[in-house]
């Protein structure tokens, strides 16, 4: 399997899916709400077999949040990007922790550093920050923090 | 303090010893049958404190790639008396804060130099250590220099600096303790100072 055939199984599977392959990997845009059922479907997929979870991470654009996922195929030596937009007052997007395992640590960063809720998730707690860090999430972009932070 | 005849022969009757960074601070005076040694007590423990730092394993970051390389057989600082570096604070003479210090470990760089014994010395290694380096402006969580949690001897500069540059300030290091005072020797002399 290579992009395009990745491209081509995306197609049959999600009709109305806009994959992308212009850069390394293809990248899927994905609305939040089917995000649990898809992610189980694209690991248990005969032809994708996205067994590995490699990159969970958030980006702040200001006006929304999206989330990023990056899944490997071990089989396939071949990566696809998941891309969900999330409401920036309040973002949720199902938890994946409970089909790629990894996800259980990787989402307790982005929910303490972006404050992004995942529903489903068995233990969401602060990972590094330390006690009393809940509501404040420093990697969005208005985050101050006048006491540590010397603003450019 | 009695020296042996081979010593002696060495050195020409009257002439101070071959002076260079790190050779002993002293006068060989000689006498039929031998010599006699004349230094100063303190030159001497400086020159013996200095000729043999002992490191503490201490890396935060990607500084600390650079010290391991230092160590290694390319640059091997145990040509200037390094080579023993301690896994415990308690056996460390030298601190070499190489990388980030982040709020959450300070209070650990803290204790860490708390524990070690007098004499201790710090060379703060690369800009994160000397200031936050890139890490200065918007950031929540680093410390803006260790010399805000610790004292610190001498400072290298680069992002990170290569091991020549953590030789030279090792070097630094040792001729700053062979030419004074330790901050213990400071403290007790001058009560009145604030400590550092």
């Amino acid at each position: 399997m290579n992009k395009d055939t990745l491209i081509t199984r995306l197609r049959e599977l999600l009709p109305a899916a806009t994959p992308e392959g212009s850069g390394e990997w293809a990248v899927l845009p994905l609305p939040g709400g089917e995000w649990h059922a898809w992610a189980g479907r694209l690991r248990d997929d005969a032809v994708l077999q996205l067994d590995y979870l490699f990159c969970l991470t958030c980006v702040d654009w200001k006006t929304r949040l999206t989330m990023v996922y990056h899944l490997g195929s071990s089989r396939h030596n071949e990566a696809l990007v998941i891309k969900i937009d999330l409401d920036r007052e309040q973002p949720s997007v199902p938890s994946v922790s409970d089909i790629w395992r990894t996800a259980e640590f990787h989402e307790r960063e982005v929910y303490e550093l972006f404050g992004v809720d995942f529903p489903g998730h068995p233990d969401l707690r602060l990972l590094i920050l330390p006690e009393g860090w809940e509501g404040k999430n420093p990697l969005r972009k208005d985050f101050e923090d006048p006491v540590n932070m010397i603003k450019l | 303090m009695l020296t042996d005849d081979a010593a002696i022969e060495k050195q020409p009757a009257g002439s101070p010893p071959a002076a260079g960074p790190g050779s002993f601070p002293g006068q060989v005076h000689p006498v039929p049958g031998g010599g006699i040694l004349v230094s100063k007590l303190d030159e001497v423990i400086n020159w013996a404190r200095s000729n043999s730092l002992w490191p503490l394993v201490f890396g935060t970051s990607c500084c600390a790639i650079e010290m391991m390389s230092t160590a290694s057989a390319k640059y091997d600082w145990s040509r200037f008396g390094f080579e023993v570096a301690r896994a415990t604070p308690r056996q460390a003479d030298v601190i070499i804060i190489a990388g980030t210090i982040v709020n959450k470990m300070a209070p650990v760089l803290k204790r860490l130099y708390d524990q070690m014994a007098e004499p201790k010395y710090v060379i703060a290694m690369g800009a994160c250590a000397t200031s936050g380096g890139p890490f200065f402006y918007n950031t929540y969580s680093v410390v803006k220099g260790a010399d805000h949690v610790i004292p610190v001897d001498v400072y290298i500069a680069g992002c990170p600096p290569r091991p020549e540059a953590l030789l030279h300030a090792m070097i630094t290091l040792q001729e700053k303790i062979r030419s004074g005072l330790t901050r213990e020797q400071i403290r007790m002399e001058k009560p009145d100072q604030p400590t550092p």
